[in-house]
C-alpha cells in the first residue's frame, strides 16, 4: 500500500539555485537580462528614429551593472550552493543591488536618472532571471529524464541479456564457478541500471562497473574482445554521471567486436586536461551501416544526460576515421566535496 | 525418419553458446538421436566442413562475422542433397520482426531442449524457405555468389565482381580473375545490391566501383556508341542507348 501512495503523490521537487559557475548559466544569464533591456526599450521608446540611440544609452547603463553582478555571483557560488532556496535568493538580492548601488553614482546620477528606478528594473530582472532557471530545471528535472532513459536503455539491454544469460547456461556445465561469477556480474549491472539515485559517482566506481560488464562479455566473445586501458593520468577521483562509460562500452562490443571474426580492441583513455575530464572510446568498425540506429540512440542519451548534468560545459563528438569509431567526451573536472 | 541418426552441424560465433547446443543434442538423444558432425564459428567455416561432413540440418546463429546465418543458408541451397537450416537467436528486434513477416521459423537462445527436439522433428518434414524468402530477411545482400563446383560451393566474394553477364540460363559473373557461371538471373542480383551494380545494357550489370570512365566510339563507321572501360581489365563493355541515361546520371557525367 504504502509504496503505491507514493507513487500517487507527486515527487518532491529539489528545487536548486542555478550554479554561477557554470558556463551555460552564466551565458543565459547574459543573455537574458540584455534581452529584457532590449525589451524595457522597445516598450519605452516609440520613435523608431531614436531607437538605436536609446539601445545604446541602455547598454550604457546595463552592462557594467550586470557584469559586476555577474563577477560577485560567480565569486560567492561556493556560499551559495550551501544555502536553503530562500537565504539563496536573499544573497542574490544582495549581491546583484550590491552592484547597482556601486555602479549608479558613476552612470546612473549624471543623468538624473533614480537610484529607485534602477533597483525596482535590477530586481524584476533577476526576479525573471531566477524564475526562468526555475522553469528550465524543472522541465530538464531528473525524474522526467530518467524516465526517458529507462525506456532508451531497455531498448538496447535484452540483446546483452540474452546473450549473456545463453553464454552462463553454456559454461554451467562445464565451469559453474565461472558461472556464478558471471551471474554475479550480471546481478551488479542490472542492479545499477535499476539504482533509482542518479546523482554524479566517482570515476572509479563506474571504471569498476565496466571491468565487470567487460568480464561478462569475455565469457561469449573470449580473445576476440581485447581492451586497452590508457589510465595513467585518469583522475580516479572525478565525478560522473552513473552509467556514462559503460553504455559506450557496451555500443564498442556490439559494433566493434561482435561483428569481427578475429581479435577487435577497444580502447579506453580517461585523462584530466586543467579543469576538464576527457574520455575517450574507440573500436574497429567492421561492416558499414548496420544497426548504427541504437549506436544513435545510446549516444543522444548520454549527451542528454551530460546536458543535464554539465549544461553547455560538456561535449561529445564523434568521428570515423582509418576503420575506427571514436567518442569522445569532455566535461569538467570536479572532485567529491568532503 | 530413417534409422540413421540425424547429422546436425553447429554454427555460431560464440563458445559458450556452441557448448549449450552441444549439451542440448545430448541431453534429448534418447527421443531424437542425432550425430554431431562438426562446429563452426561463421557461415564460411561451416560450408568447409560440410564440404567432408554433409550434415542433413543445420544450426545456425543469424548474427555473426564473416557470413551471417541468413547467408550460409542462402548458399546451403546450392548443395545437394541440401540440408536444412535452423535459425537461431538471442534478441534481434530487426532479424526477429523479418522472420516472423518471412513465416520463417526460428529458435530463441537459450534455447530450451523441448523446443529443439521439436524443431529438429519438424525440418526434415518440412520443405525448406525458397531463396526468395530468405533474400528478404536479410538485409543490406549478400557477401559472396556461390557457385556449386564438383559438389563443392565455391564463394565469390560480391565485392570483388567486376561485371555480370546474361547469357542464355546462367548468369556469367567475372572478376579480375576469372569468370563463374551464376544460377540466377540479373534482375534479382540488380534488386539485391542496388547502388553497387549498375545497369548499363538488358544482359549487363557493371560494379560501379570497377568503372573507370567511358568512351565515345564508332564515330567514323557510322554506329557512334558509348563503352564503359573498367579499372584492372582491357575489356570494353558497351552501354546500350536505352540506358544511356540511367548510366550518365548514376556515374555522374
Amino acid at each position: 500500500m504504502e509504496s503505491i501512495k507514493q507513487k500517487a503523490e507527486r515527487p518532491p521537487v529539489m528545487r536548486r539555485l542555478p550554479d554561477f559557475r557554470n558556463l551555460g548559466i552564466l551565458l543565459r544569464t547574459l543573455l537574458l537580462v540584455n534581452f529584457l533591456g532590449l525589451l524595457t526599450v522597445l516598450v519605452r521608446e516609440s520613435d523608431p528614429a531614436a531607437l538605436t540611440t536609446a539601445l545604446v544609452v541602455m547598454a550604457g547603463r546595463l552592462e557594467l551593472p550586470l557584469l559586476l553582478a555577474v563577477l560577485l555571483l560567480f565569486m560567492v557560488q561556493p556560499w551559495l550552493a550551501r544555502l536553503g532556496p530562500r537565504a539563496g535568493v536573499a544573497l542574490i538580492g544582495v549581491c546583484v543591488g550590491f552592484a547597482v548601488m556601486v555602479t549608479f553614482p558613476l552612470l546612473g546620477e549624471a543623468e538624473g536618472d533614480s537610484l529607485w528606478r534602477w533597483l525596482g528594473w535590477a530586481v524584476g530582472a533577476t526576479g525573471a532571471s531566477l524564475f526562468y532557471f526555475d522553469y528550465r530545471s524543472q522541465r530538464f528535472s531528473p525524474a522526467l529524464t530518467e524516465a526517458r532513459l529507462m525506456a532508451l536503455t531497455s531498448r538496447i539491454r535484452p540483446h546483452f541479456l540474452f546473450n549473456s544469460l545463453n553464454g552462463v547456461l553454456g559454461v554451467i556445465r562445464s565451469d559453474p564457478r565461472r558461472a556464478e561469477r558471471a551471474l554475479e556480474e550480471l546481478a551488479d549491472l542490472f542492479r545499477a541500471q535499476m539504482q533509482e539515485n542518479r546523482d554524479l559517482v566517482p570515476i572509479a566506481d563506474e571504471l569498476a562497473l565496466c571491468e565487470r560488464y567487460l568480464d561478462l562479455e569475455q565469457l561469449r566473445l573470449g580473445e576476440r574482445l581485447q581492451v586497452r586501458w590508457l589510465l595513467d593520468t585518469c583522475p580516479r577521483n572525478a565525478l560522473v554521471p552513473p552509467l556514462l562509460l559503460q553504455p559506450l562500452l557496451e555500443n564498442a562490443v556490439y559494433h566493434g567486436v561482435e561483428p569481427a571474426s578475429g581479435p577487435a580492441e577497444i580502447v579506453v583513455h580517461i585523462e584530466r586536461r586543467a579543469a576538464e575530464v576527457l574520455i575517450r572510446v574507440d573500436n574497429p568498425v567492421a561492416d558499414v551501416e548496420r544497426h548504427h540506429a541504437g549506436n544513435r540512440m545510446a549516444l543522444d542519451n548520454i549527451r542528454e544526460r551530460l546536458m543535464l548534468f554539465f549544461d553547455l560545459e560538456a561535449h561529445l563528438e564523434t568521428e570515423r576515421r582509418n576503420g575506427r569509431y571514436r567518442v569522445s567526451i569532455r566535461f569538467p573536472y570536479r572532485r567529491k566535496s568532503a | 525418419m530413417s534409422d540413421r541418426p540425424m547429422r546436425v552441424l553447429i554454427v555460431d560465433d560464440e563458445a559458450p553458446a556452441r557448448t549449450r547446443l552441444r549439451d542440448l543434442l545430448g541431453d534429448i538423444a534418447d527421443h531424437c538421436p542425432t550425430e554431431l558432425v562438426g562446429v563452426a564459428g561463421n557461415g564460411v567455416e561451416a560450408l568447409r566442413l560440410l564440404e567432408d561432413a554433409p550434415a542433413d540440418v543445420v544450426l545456425a546463429d543469424i548474427r555473426m562475422p564473416v557470413m551471417d546465418g541468413v547467408e550460409l543458408a542462402r548458399h546451403l541451397a546450392r548443395l545437394s542433397p541440401r540440408p536444412d537450416v535452423i535459425f537461431t537467436t538471442a534478441y534481434d528486434q530487426y532479424a526477429v520482426t523479418a522472420f516472423e513477416l518471412a513465416a520463417v521459423d526460428y529458435l530463441l537462445k537459450p534455447v530450451r531442449a523441448e523446443r529443439l527436439a521439436d524443431a529438429l522433428g519438424k525440418a526434415l518434414r518440412n520443405a525448406p524457405p525458397d531463396d526468395e524468402r530468405l533474400a528478404r530477411l536479410a538485409p543490406g545482400g549478400r557477401q559472396h555468389f556461390s557457385v556449386s563446383e564438383r559438389g563443392r560451393i565455391l564463394l565469390v566474394p560480391v565485392s570483388e565482381v567486376l561485371f555480370l553477364k546474361a547469357e542464355l540460363k546462367y548468369v556469367t559473373a567475372t572478376t579480375a580473375q576469372r569468370d563463374y557461371l551464376l544460377d540466377e538471373s540479373l534482375v534479382q542480383i540488380e534488386q539485391e545490391f542496388p547502388g553497387r551494380f549498375l545497369r548499363i545494357h538488358r544482359n549487363c550489370l557493371v560494379a560501379c566501383e570497377a568503372v573507370a570512365g567511358v568512351e565515345r566510339v564508332g564515330e567514323q563507321d557510322g554506329d557512334a556508341r558509348w563503352e564503359i572501360l573498367l579499372k584492372g581489365v582491357a575489356e570494353r563493355l558497351p552501354i546500350s542507348r536505352r540506358q544511356w541515361s540511367a548510366v550518365r546520371q548514376a556515374l555522374k557525367l
